[in-house]
């Protein structure tokens, strides 16, 4: 039985009580203790600095060459919390509340909790790094609304607050490397967990410039490796966002909880053709202010500036007044694709809809005319002073689109059509963090805990830098108190012999295929089943097809691949076999997931469960849920479930209507 | 959006790892969208000499939506290729045409040295932040964020140094290959918010100083890293950074 | 912070450039106040050349302009050799060149050209002080001034050296030099002395382009002036 140890007393006394009782390392027996951390986003960079503040002797990896590159920089829109700066009736209650809704209600009531209780101390902690968040003419910080709320609570720093919260958590980070608490190793890849005594306590990683493996131990090892989007091929995830830090512990063990929960975009840029590498997305702020429409004649070919006004379809606002364009992300994608199953897409794929920023423009234009004192102005006065409104608020973002597309949206409106974002599931862990395997930990994306089966926007950061900077520095000394007695063991134990070599032969047997088609060439192909059977429609047909496919696509990648160059050098083709490999077997666990869910819930749709209206229908029932994979053999797992229990957020279905 | 396809050639550096000497290659490339980005286009010309049985060209990338600061391509002269305020994943082919030759080589300056072909090591952007791009505030001692009002313009202007990603094109472009636009834009950003004054002076002399021990040249003020810096961070800070320097190199007391 | 450690870093290095820089600036400022009182002849045919001796004499006269005529060596001296030694370390720095360079498309030409224009200056320095500087300070053999016998007639050495055309046309490009020399130098001094508000940076660059094209033209003009017999003596 799952025991996700969440503390007793009522929710919001959970995390006080268990911070005043959990055991304490003292100040030199963290210096004694070895921690290992892979990834060094928003949940590895903040855990590796406060566990390296504290004390512990931390070595951080990343495969990218310098640990400010992770992900996490990517985030635009915001970062969630509840201060309530704006008087409008925030709280971490309210917060807390808005989460477990938006993720619909399959997400631990204790865990949202703690994140919502945290929220306002990382903004603190963030601003006292130098994170500079926008602000208003007094000099205060200033907060925008985002999708799934009503109240304004996300912090940003214009469409780059990712890059500016993880720049804060790297600068932390290098003061803790030059303080001699971190050892960074980067361009170095995880590939595999090291088990002692049923413990983890140690890592096997590849060196990516001279490819050598390389021993390392710790007390404890921490996976802050993100999220596995990438899966589908084509996501806004970076290119080496990859699950095979995770996957490598999902082998080891730690089961896999909610693989099947994939957050589906709403507001992307279009694929442009085959040669796609990437889809890059326009952050959700943009629906504050945009409007989505479609042209409500079937396979209309006019421009879109030629379509006058009662031709258009606001679908959103259509269908949902009390939310309109800002309906959570599922909802917005569902009600985007069904335009486009429709037959009402736009532009030359018919996979687009219109993100229409020319009303937002005139009514800026028209309030800083009247700023401005400019009476009776002409439509080119309003529209002058909107676009420059626009600019300073989106500027980067539409330039963005305009290097992308080629088309100018201050003139045309944009088109989007939803992209794989972000996934909710992950290693599940309980209320410490830690995966089921003892000493292994799972921080941010990488874990499934506290988004369900949605996650609201400007959550993710939230909480990522949550995990790192608030949760496990307590919840590490919890479990390592017990360590201290333990010394370093050396790495010729002989289970980082056997390990390395377990590795080393994955290696060898991949090079030696010597087949016919690229890494490449696999991970479309996987991508296209993901996309086409598990992606935001989803049936048991679709995902038994699928779930066949993958295992034909894995056995041809294990006997065709082709590999370049040799092992001991810069290999990149190397590094992205191995984490396709990886991928393959992910895809399999999640089409069976999915299969298994027969609800929709979330991000998670499944055609065989909706109401008459098109709407998710969830099922309480039978599914109220965590659902945590365990890995039995080759192609063979068994499902543990851990019940969800709500006493405060009493499920209800979800209506933005 | 209109696009057409179109036909190029390739000069790009090859190197098998630093020791090797390096040399450049020609490519033909066949069938290239305008709608492609330049990496797209490498990624098309890797997956052609996979499949010829030759090795693949090495070049760091990794976000692809102009914010990670990995990417890094020296083309036809000009760090990211020719357009202003961009990342070289951020390139799209709409700006060749049919017959264009494109010579594209690594970032070139003796502290980021070659790894393989278009990879270079730019690690010591990390030790220069080390040597002091913080604050140091240890994590839960913060005081609550609206504590301490900040005038927006000043909180802008930091905002604007903070978006600097590290990727070295200031370096590459620089003929002295200085990496002080990349310390100004932390420096400044550091020095314009109250949270940085404690450690202001020894923040801007200890960064200067690794800087120097890197084996980066000295600012001459010729404006190529401004030209080049696909996040427009300014010049003006280099003025910035020399005025913290002077000041804290003249009062520090000790 | 040592003193050494501050100025031999890289923006110690050239913080001592832009104060040397700044001072030589100022420098020709005088120099081409001095210089401009052979000028006088257009408007007096009889000066002939005498309020320039005059001015001449009290820059080599006074104890108070020749102490500082030291300080102006040294001013000189550190800048030409701290601009080698600069330039030379700069070039340095990265190791294998690119093929194709970014040139103009990055920075104005002249702003890379610091280093070749300060060689071309330094050599005109050398004849242009053998030709002047030697003859009244050090060799004394300039004839006798026609208002006092005890005062040099320098503005005879102008007349004979500017009658040679070959050594027109060597100052005139030394007065080229110095323009493109400054032009970029004058403001790029002030931001390395740490100006950087927009506003005066603007004005800096103003003013300095305007200080780079009026004293070399200035400059200029004397040979010129004099080689077409603009003014001379009679």
């Amino acid at each position: 039985m799952l025991n996700a140890k969440i503390p007793g007393g009522p929710l919001d006394q959970k995390w006080t009580y268990y911070k005043g009782h959990c055991n304490l390392v003292n100040p030199a027996n963290k210096r004694k203790l070895e921690v290992i951390i892979i990834g060094t986003g928003l949940a590895g960079a903040s855990a590796a600095a406060s566990l390296g503040e504290l004390g512990y002797k931390v070595k951080a990896f990343c495969f990218q060459d310098s640990p400010r590159r992770a992900h996490s920089i990517a985030a635009q829109g915001g970062i969630n919390a509840a201060k309530n700066y704006q008087n409008d009736g925030d709280s971490v209650f309210r917060l807390f509340y808005d989460t477990i809704k938006g993720g619909d209600y399959r997400a631990r009531e204790g865990n949202v909790h703690r994140l919502a209780e945290v929220s306002a101390n990382i903004i603190d902690q963030c601003v006292a790094q130098g994170v500079p968040f926008a602000r208003e003419y007094g000099g205060l910080l200033s907060n925008r609304s985002f999708g799934g709320t009503q109240v304004q609570r996300t912090f940003y720093a214009a469409g780059q607050t990712g890059q500016q919260l993880l720049i804060g958590a790297y600068q932390a980070l290098e003061r803790q490397v030059a303080l001699g608490n971190v050892k960074m190793y980067s361009r170095h890849e995880m590939l595999d967990i090291v088990m002692i005594d049923g413990k983890a306590r140690g890592i096997i990683a590849r060196n990516l410039v001279t490819g050598e493996l390389e021993r390392h131990f710790g007390h404890a090892v921490l996976l802050c490796s993100g999220g596995y989007g990438n899966v589908f091929y084509l996501s806004t995830n970076a290119m080496g966002s990859n699950v095979t830090a995770a996957w490598k512990a999902h082998k080891k063990g730690a089961y896999f909880g909610n693989p099947c929960f994939t957050q589906i975009h709403p507001t992307c840029i279009p694929v442009s053709g085959d040669h796609q590498s990437k889809l890059t997305l326009m952050s959700e702020s943009l629906r504050n202010d945009g409007r989505i429409w479609v042209p409500k004649q079937k396979g209309d070919t006019r421009k879109p500036n030629e379509i006058p006004e009662e031709e258009r379809d606001y679908y959103l606002e259509r269908r949902y007044p009390a939310f309109g364009n800002l309906v959570p992300r599922d909802v917005a994608s569902r009600a985007a694709k069904e335009r486009c199953d429709a037959g009402y897409g736009v532009g030359s794929s018919r996979q687009a809809v219109y993100l229409d920023y020319a009303k937002a423009i005139e009514r800026y234009g028209l309030g800083e005319c009247s700023k401005l004192g400019i009476e009776d102005p002409t439509p080119e006065q309003v529209r002058e002073h909107g676009v420059n409104v626009v600019k300073e608020k989106y500027g980067n973002l539409f330039d963005m689109y305009e290097k992308i597309t080629g088309e100018n949206p201050y003139e045309v409106p944009m088109r989007i059509y939803p992209a794989v974002h972000y996934t909710m599931g992950g290693l599940w862990v309980d209320y410490e963090l830690m995966t089921n395997v003892p000493g292994l930990y799972a921080l941010g994306e990488a874990n499934f805990s506290d988004h369900g089966a949605n996650r609201l926007g400007a959550s993710a950061l939230m909480q990522g830098l949550a995990d790192g900077y608030f949760v496990i520095p307590y919840t590490i000394g919890n479990y390592l108190s017990n360590d201290i007695r333990t010394a370093a063991i050396p790495t010729s134990h002989q289970a980082f012999v056997d390990t390395e070599k377990a590795v080393q032969d994955r290696i060898d047997r991949l090079m030696n295929i010597k087949g016919a088609k690229t890494v490449e060439s696999f991970h479309k192909r996987l991508g296209k089943i993901m996309w086409d059977k598990c992606g935001m429609a989803r049936n048991a047909a679709g995902l038994q097809e699928a779930i066949e496919e993958i295992r034909q696509l894995k056995k041809e990648f294990w006997s065709n691949l082709r590999i370049p160059g040799g092992i001991k050098e810069m290999n990149p083709e190397l590094d992205k076999a191995n984490r396709v490999a990886d991928f393959i077997e992910l895809g399999e666990l999640m089409c069976i997931d999915a299969l298994q869910r027969n609800e929709s819930c979330g991000g998670h749709f499944r055609e065989e469960s909706q109401t008459e209206e098109g709407e998710a229908k969830r099922d309480d029932n039978n599914f109220q849920y965590v659902a945590a994979w365990e890995l039995k053999g080759e192609g063979n797992w068994e499902l543990h479930r851990e019940d969800l229990v709500f006493e405060v957020a009493k499920p209800s279905q979800r209506s933005y209507k | 959006m209109e696009h057409h396809t179109m036909n190029l050639t390739l000069k790009v550096w090859r190197q098998k790892n630093s020791s090797d000497s390096g040399h450049f290659e020609t490519y033909d490339v066949k069938d290239i969208s305008s709608e492609m980005s330049f990496l797209e286009m490498f990624d098309v010309l890797n997956e052609r000499l996979i499949a010829e049985g030759k090795d693949p060209i090495a070049f760091d990338h990794d976000c692809r939506e102009g914010i990670c600061g990995m990417c890094s391509m020296y083309i036809n002269g000009r760090p990211h290729g020719p357009w202003h305020a961009n990342t070289t994943c951020q390139l799209h082919m709409r700006a060749y045409k049919d017959g264009d030759t494109i010579v594209v080589e690594p970032w070139r300056a003796k502290s980021f040295p070659v790894i393989k072909d278009l990879v270079v090591d730019r690690t010591a952007f990390d030790r220069i932040i080390q040597a002091g791009g913080y604050i140091s505030v240890n994590t839960g001692n913060a005081v609550d964020a609206n504590s301490i009002p900040i005038e927006k313009d000043k909180a802008d202007l930091a905002f604007a140094n903070a978006a600097c990603i590290g990727c070295g094109a200031c370096v590459a472009a620089c003929k002295n290959s200085s990496a002080m636009l990349f310390v100004s834009a932390k420096v400044s950003h550091l020095a314009l918010l109250p949270q940085g004054d404690p450690e202001r002076k020894s923040r801007v002399i200890n960064m200067i100083a690794q800087m120097d021990k890197e084996g980066f040249g000295g600012c001459t003020n010729t404006g190529a890293c401004e030209a080049v810096c696909p996040k427009e961070i300014s010049i003006t800070n280099i003025a910035r950074l020399n005025n913290e320097y002077i000041k804290a190199g003249l009062t520090v007391d000790k | 912070m040592k003193w050494s450690e501050f100025f031999t870093s890289s923006i110690g290095k050239k913080l001592v450039m832009a104060l040397t820089g700044v001072f030589l600036i100022s420098f020709l400022v005088v120099h081409a106040g001095i210089n401009a009182c052979i000028f006088a002849d257009l408007f007096d045919p009889n000066d002939n050349g005498e309020m320039f001796n005059r001015a001449a004499h009290f820059m080599g006269s006074s104890v108070v302009i020749r102490i500082m005529e030291v300080g102006l060596f040294i001013g000189f001296i550190i800048h030409i050799v701290q601009g080698f030694a600069v330039e030379a370390k700069n070039l340095g720095r990265r190791g294998k060149g690119y093929q194709v360079n970014l040139g103009n498309k990055g920075s104005k030409w002249y702003s890379r050209t610091m280093g070749l224009f300060g060689t071309l200056l330094f050599l005109f320095l050398v004849m242009h002080i053998s030709q002047f500087w030697y003859a009244s300070r050090i060799a004394h053999d300039l004839p006798e001034a026609s208002y006092d016998p005890l005062q040099h007639d320098l503005f005879s050495r102008m007349v004979e050296v500017f009658s040679h055309p070959f050594i027109v046309v060597l100052y005139v490009l030394g007065c080229f030099s110095l323009a493109w020399h400054l032009m970029h130098g004058f403001q790029s001094a002030f931001r390395t002395l740490g100006v950087h508000n927009n506003r005066y940076l603007h004005l800096i660059r103003g003013f300095g382009i305007g200080f780079s094209i009026l004293i070399p033209v200035l400059f200029a003009l004397m040979p010129v002036s004099i080689y077409f017999g603009w003014i001379g003596q009679d």
